[in-house]
């Protein structure tokens, strides 16, 4: 069974603030993490191979620096990584991001594709699905649970608003996955002396055979216009009082915004 | 690369680092350079104080398609629709597509999939001026292969210029597909739209980076322009219930699906974890301190008719299900008032929820963070409040 995983190399959200002078992100010494959701697909990916044999290769479109990313996901298990690096694919949107790991994924070969179910920094869960098109496979989102792999055949669960679905799928196919699925492992002291000494394979856009005005910035339908700030809610109101007069004071509010 | 950095203007003074949002700045030898994780989004060009990063790609015209751009007219809604009963987000679509479409002077078009006529009727009354039926019961059921391949066939028959969809599980897993089958844009959960007085184009806001920025998004040069939007973000239309309009039948032949549902398992849970339709949410937090505290929440939510949601600390602690997580790896929701009880207001559980008309936060310190979204707060001891709290709402409304 191959196997690829998509990891994006994203910025701790958590430690961006907005600098509220200059509303601009202040993301001094912000660090670089795994995209949260993706340390779950990688997992998923190693018990496959655990259970079923074969290999999980990290893929990952990004600068050079998005190397540190890859070797983690070695050190979790991986057994290959994938650095997808070229100048030509800056300013990619969801569109030429999702085509060109396409592009790389046609070239290496996979029974399963993973994804997260979404990059905490974009936020918009569309390479998964969109990557699926551009390959011609099948897709299921929010996977949260495996049921049955077969050799052409899987068998899973899939989040909904009120529950979840089962749902079967022919290999290959893509899968985007939420928390649930799993609990995704620590790096072993192999897997840390492992990813030291990985090879990583680096490629460009030669490498993928792309056309060279989906990529990029030229190939993105899509354009950031400009970047603001959120506005924050002004009006704020503290309760005083004992919890009886408390409670009765928001009762009183309540009604007055017909909650009651 | 779409902004390069002048090297010889470049004073190496490191300015630009905090104006670009993602990281694509970089300094070697002193200078700055542009990195991969560019986006575009042109911030920097005011955040060097020489001058020294510039435009380079914009101005060139940036597809072949752009002579045709001018068949795409109207605005199109997806109407998402379960059990055969059209879900509410298709409302709030069809609220925002009447104003889009009445601006542009164009058609509003719905199209509906695996429902009736009386349902596409109730689109029109909700504001559609014609609605594509498709009632073949291939679609009754969610399925990603047929879902994208019939509205792909209908969009490039009918030629939307601005496609709108739920940013539901539905809608964010089949719309992608669309948009890459069409070779066009696709902006998720946007929380404005508005077309733009001079070029007509569809001005796309949405949150970014956990909700710390906001971004407008455009895609001029491709058709149709799409978007998803979050249930409850927008409001519904005027209902009019004599309102005409056309409805048309589409045929799709044979569907083919290389996934199949066999099963959905409703999630057995006291209260609905509907999040996304809910108007009152009560939320917990680790001040909850295990399932009794959830018991109370669950007391209060019945009483108020509203659901029950919970930080991920709640949920870590294995005292709430996963599925009534809120945040940013748990849901967005937008209810008419969210409860945050117990919950300290960490930024990941802000952004899925600080849209809320009205935020109540009860919180023994008064120092939470989540004080500053609150507009009302109440510095206390949860478990002193909420049982009060109910009691006394059961009996303004005679429960
Ligand atoms: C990548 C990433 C993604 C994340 N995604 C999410 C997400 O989707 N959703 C989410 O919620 N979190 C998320 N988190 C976690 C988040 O950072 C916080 O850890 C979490 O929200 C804290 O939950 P809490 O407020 O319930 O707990 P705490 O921060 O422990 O706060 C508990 C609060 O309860 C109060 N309290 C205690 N007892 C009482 C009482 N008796 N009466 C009144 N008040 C009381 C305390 O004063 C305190 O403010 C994420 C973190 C990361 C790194
Ligand atoms: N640049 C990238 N390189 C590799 N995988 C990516 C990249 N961007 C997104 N992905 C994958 O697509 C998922 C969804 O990302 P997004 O659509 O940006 O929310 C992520 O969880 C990754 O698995």
């Amino acid at each position: 069974m191959n196997i690829i995983v998509c990891i994006k190399q994203v910025p701790d959200t958590a430690e961006i603030r907005i600098n509220p002078e200059t509303n601009t992100l202040m993301r001094e010494g912000v660090p670089s993490i795994i995209n949260p959701f993706d340390l779950h697909a990688i997992e998923a990916a190693i018990q496959i191979r655990e259970q079923h044999g074969g290999k999980v290769v990290v893929l990952t479109m990004g600068p050079p620096q998005a190397e540190t990313s890859l070797r983690e996901a070695i050190s979790m298990g991986a057994d290959e990584a994938v650095l997808l690096s070229d100048r030509a694919f800056a300013g990619s949107d969801t569109w030429a991001t999702s085509y060109t790991l396409a592009q790389a994924i046609k070239k290496l070969g996979a029974d399963i594709v993973f994804c997260g179910k979404q990059a905490i920094d974009g936020d918009t869960a569309q390479v998964g699905p969109e990557t699926a098109e551009f390959l011609n496979i099948p897709h299921i989102s929010y996977i949260r649970k495996i049921e049955e792999v077969k050799d052409d055949y899987i068998k899973v669960e899939r989040l909904m608003d009120e529950g979840y679905d089962i749902v079967e799928s022919t290999l290959p196919v893509l899968l985007t996955v939420v928390r649930e699925l799993n609990q995704p492992r620590m790096p072993s002291l192999k897997g840390k002396m492992a990813a030291k000494k990985a090879e990583i394979k680096k490629m460009g856009m030669a490498d993928i055979e792309a056309d060279e005005n989906s990529l990029g910035l030229k190939g993105s339908p899509t354009q950031v216009k400009n970047i603001f700030a959120p506005e924050v809610k002004a009006e704020r109101k503290i309760i005083e009082g004992t919890p009886d007069e408390q409670v009765d004071i928001l009762i009183k509010e309540l009604k007055e915004i017909r909650c009651l | 690369m779409p902004v390069i950095v002048q090297v010889e203007k470049c004073s190496g003074c490191e300015t630009c680092l905090d104006s670009c949002p993602f990281d694509a700045i970089e300094f070697k030898d002193g200078k700055a350079y542009i990195n991969e994780y560019c986006n575009a989004c042109m911030s920097c060009l005011a955040g060097c104080p020489e001058g020294a990063i510039i435009e380079t790609e914009k101005s060139v015209q940036r597809s072949a398609f752009s002579n045709q751009l001018k068949d795409y007219k109207d605005v199109m809604v997806f109407a998402e629709q379960k059990d055969g009963k059209v879900v509410s987000v298709s409302y709030e679509l069809l609220g925002v597509g009447r104003r889009l479409s009445d601006e542009l002077g164009a058609n509003l078009l719905a199209a509906l999939f695996g429902a009736g006529e009386p349902e596409a009727q109730e689109l029109i009354r909700w504001g559609a001026d014609k609605v594509l039926l498709c009632s073949d019961s291939a679609l009754e059921q969610f399925n990603d292969d047929p879902y994208s391949e019939v509205l792909a066939k209908i969009i490039n028959e009918y030629k939307p210029s601005i496609v709108l969809a739920g940013a539901t599980p539905v809608g964010r897993s089949f719309i992608p597909r669309v948009a890459a089958r069409l070779r066009t844009g696709l902006t998720a959960d946007c929380t404005s739209l508005e077309i733009d007085k001079e070029t007509k184009n569809l001005l796309q806001v949405r949150p970014a980076f956990g909700g710390n920025i906001m971004a407008t998004i455009l895609c001029p040069d491709y058709r149709p322009q799409m978007a998803t939007v979050r249930p409850r973000v927008m409001k519904k239309g005027e209902y009019h219930a004599d309102r005409t309009g056309e409805i048309i039948n589409i045929n799709i032949g044979n569907a083919v699906s290389r996934t199949r549902v066999l099963d959905f398992i409703k999630e057995v849970s006291g209260v609905s974890v509907n999040l996304h339709e809910a108007d009152i949410i009560v939320a917990g937090g680790r001040g909850i301190g295990g399932e009794k505290g959830y018991k109370m929440l669950e007391e209060l939510a019945e009483a108020l008719g509203g659901a029950v949601g919970a930080s991920r600390a709640a949920v870590d602690e294995g005292w709430i299900p996963y599925s009534h997580q809120v945040g940013q790896t748990g849901k967005t929701v937008n209810p008419k008032v969210y409860f945050a009880c117990g919950i300290s207001g960490a930024v990941q559980h802000l952004v899925g929820m600080q849209s809320s008309d009205i935020i109540i936060a009860i919180n023994k310190n008064p120092e939470a963070p989540i004080f500053n979204v609150a507009t009302y707060g109440i510095v206390g001891d949860m478990f002193e409040i909420i049982p009060l709290l109910t009691r006394k709402i059961r009996e303004v409304k005679n429960l």
